[in-house]
């Protein structure tokens, strides 16, 4: 069990819940959204409370990751889609501080569950549709027929189009959760190398440091991954947006 | 006396004003080169984009196709068509996602003047956001 690499994502139901044949036990998943939440709230809210003109370190970070989501926002969106910053700070937190989380030992890592990442992709996807034609009523359709196209082809390239739109939130979702299942897998596998090997004598202890150098680096190589893709999953989320916003193309 | 000191003041206090404005100004068009290529990313990283582009447009054809064959009775065929588009469609996510084909969320087929002036300068840089994002 311990050399079992899928082990570290299997859900346990903390506190069994059945309302009306629907089960929604309290997991593991849930009390670790529930930290990464409170952990995000509490440090903002302890951060931005000493309002210094001169601020410490914890009030920096916390300026920081404002203009840093702001300035994204405002690149991806224009100025119009600051409105959606609080969508977007949260959305960049959360994934952000969950991936982070999944990089301590014996932490469930909830972003490598797809049905999570799906979740909030659909918010983000639900959020530029309804928007979208709250907006800008029907022309938001405008948004699948590229100018400069021969009527002939109009069908077919709106077809494409549709697909390539309705695939957005799919490759949203694949690309977070793979990644960060497929890194933990990577490093889990690795650590056991040389678990195994060391048990093998002198020969394997020598031999257990190539696979310890690799989940060494790999580790370093996964924090980069979990900012990374906070990162883009918020860069998406502008773009998308400034789409709900600015439809004709 | 004092009337005069002040403008003085005053002038000065402008001056610094719009020299520190410039300044600023300099190195935050400086940061903002720099800021796009630093973000180092994992070959491996952008395998995994490109690939989740290019197969999740074929597997939302292959619904779709499967969702109207179910409904519509004309199994196999829209799947098969769709199967295809999907195909096409992702072809067409991965060539914009390495730039290769004009995204329309660039100035490509922007085809409205008067977006094209509000958007010109908040357009540049999500671009170069989105082309190294992963």
């Amino acid at each position: 069990m311990s050399n079992d690499p899928i082990h570290q994502f299997h859900l346990n139901k903390l506190i069994p819940l059945d309302i009306g044949g629907m089960d929604i036990s309290f997991t593991n998943s849930s009390l670790f959204m529930v930290v990464t939440v409170a952990a995000t709230s509490a440090f903002l809210i302890w951060a931005t409370s000493g309002r210094g003109l001169i601020p410490t370190r914890g009030q920096s970070l916390a300026e920081m990751s404002y203009e840093f989501v702001a300035s994204m926002l405002r690149d991806g969106a224009g100025s119009e889609g600051m409105k959606f910053f609080p969508l977007v700070f949260s959305l960049f937190m959360f994934v952000l501080v969950a991936n982070l989380f999944g990089m301590f030992p014996y932490f469930f890592t909830i972003t490598s569950h797809i049905i999570v990442t799906f979740a909030l992709a659909m918010l983000v996807i639900g959020t530029v549709v309804f928007y979208g034609f709250y907006k800008n009523g029907l022309s938001f359709l405008k948004l699948f027929v590229p100018s400069g196209i021969p009527a002939i082809l109009m069908p077919l390239v709106i077809m494409i189009e549709v697909i390539s739109f309705i695939s957005r939130p799919i490759s949203l979702s694949v690309r977070l959760f793979a990644n960060m299942l497929a890194g933990h897998i990577t490093l889990k596998v690795f650590a056991g190398f040389v678990a195994s090997l060391g048990a093998m004598g002198a020969l394997g202890i020598g031999g257990a440091i190539l696979p310890l150098a690799m989940t060494v680096a790999l580790t370093g190589l996964e924090f980069l991954v979990a900012f990374l893709q906070a990162y883009v999953f918020a860069v998406l989320t502008c773009m998308y947006l400034n789409d709900a916003l600015h439809p004709s193309h | 006396m004092g009337n005069k000191d002040d403008d003085l003041a005053d002038q000065q206090r402008k001056a610094r004003l719009s020299s520190l404005e410039q300044r600023l100004a300099k190195s935050r068009a400086e940061d903002a080169k720099q800021a796009a290529p630093s973000t180092g990313k994992p070959g491996y990283g952008n395998a995994l984009k490109m690939s989740s582009e290019f197969i999740s447009a074929i597997l939302v054809g292959a619904l779709i196709g499967y969702l109207i064959d179910t409904f519509a009775g004309t199994t196999p065929w829209a799947m098969i068509i769709m199967l295809l588009l999907g195909f096409v469609a992702g072809v067409l996510n991965v060539l914009r996602s390495t730039g290769s084909v004009a995204d329309p969320y660039q100035a490509g087929w922007v085809s409205k003047p008067d977006r094209a002036k509000d958007q010109k300068g908040s357009k540049k840089a999500p671009d170069d956001l989105y082309d190294d994002d992963d």
